[in-house]
């Protein structure tokens, strides 16, 4: 399929765990504001472990002024995209592929990002990210292709920002926790000074 | 974060919290216990799925994965 496509490898200093769950918690956030809802369709934990997500996103349309011009009817509906993603532990491997279920004869595009949590680097995540952007307007698939492409690149600086942002409150987070929970344990050490030791089996 | 049901927010958070409490203290510590939160995910898919069919959104019948057919050679 003739189109375009791009390609980036990142990598964030971001244990795989964290970067999980701050996968889930990315919306919303201030750079994320032209995603309007977010829902979770399916979910299913395969017997080999894995997790299998669905999710249903709406964003907004934002055509350049050329492309509103040429396909006033456009403008009218949202964009809806899916999300699916695959967890897998025992590869630490996260896949999601995203692409737009509407809008598609004017502009598809796929994007398939793959978070890899490596053993011998524990503290850190490497971010694959690759995206097909093509065009079924006869015609116009180039200029639109073009604008697909630039907006793609706009758009995932956007999101890894988003998710450093998801993931630096879920670091505040469990710091807090983590103080509170130093709070408690000083409290049962003495209080169990008077009560039986505890037998661990 | 809202959702694309406008009566489905509330029941979206209760199942996200489940869910995101779940993965971080469960599945990814590796157990494999059954999951909490089916309950709420039935309640609130419930609500999704009618407002899905009442803004004609087009997800019926899309496979899993389905655009990966296409790129698995790239």
């Amino acid at each position: 399929m003739i189109g375009k496509h791009f390609f980036s490898e990142t990598d964030i200093k971001s244990a795989w765990e964290q970067v999980l769950t701050a996968f889930w918690l990315r919306y919303p956030n201030p750079y994320s504001t032209h995603v309007l809802t977010e829902d979770v369709l399916f979910r299913e934990v395969t017997p080999d472990n894995r997790l299998l997500s669905r999710r249903l996103l709406t964003k907004t349309n934002r055509l350049p002024r050329w492309a509103e011009r040429v396909f006033p009817g456009n403008l009218s509906r949202s964009v809806y995209i899916i999300e699916d993603s695959v967890v897998d532990l025992g590869n630490r491997s996260l896949t999601s592929l995203t692409w737009n279920v509407n809008h598609a004869k004017f502009m598809l595009v796929v994007e398939r990002c793959v978070f890899m949590g490596e053993q011998d680097r524990p503290v850190w995540t490497r971010i694959t990210r690759e995206a097909w952007v093509s065009s079924g307007v006869f015609g116009l698939s180039r200029p639109i292709q073009e604008f697909g492409l630039a907006r793609f690149r706009s758009n995932q600086v956007k999101a890894m920002r988003g998710l450093e942002h998801a993931l630096s409150n879920l670091q505040k987070a469990s710091a807090t926790c983590h103080g509170d929970s130093a709070e408690k344990h000083k409290n049962l050490n003495s209080t169990s000074k008077t009560q039986k030791p505890q037998q661990y089996i | 974060m809202n959702s694309v049901g406008e009566g489905c927010t509330e029941l979206k958070r209760e199942y996200d919290q489940c869910f995101n409490r779940w993965f971080a203290e469960k599945f990814l510590k590796g157990d494999r216990s059954a999951d909490p939160c089916s309950e709420l995910f039935l309640k609130y898919h419930t609500c999704v799925q009618k407002a899905i069919k009442e803004k004609d959104i087009p997800i019926e019948g899309v496979e899993f994965m389905g655009p990966n057919r296409e790129k698995a050679d790239s």
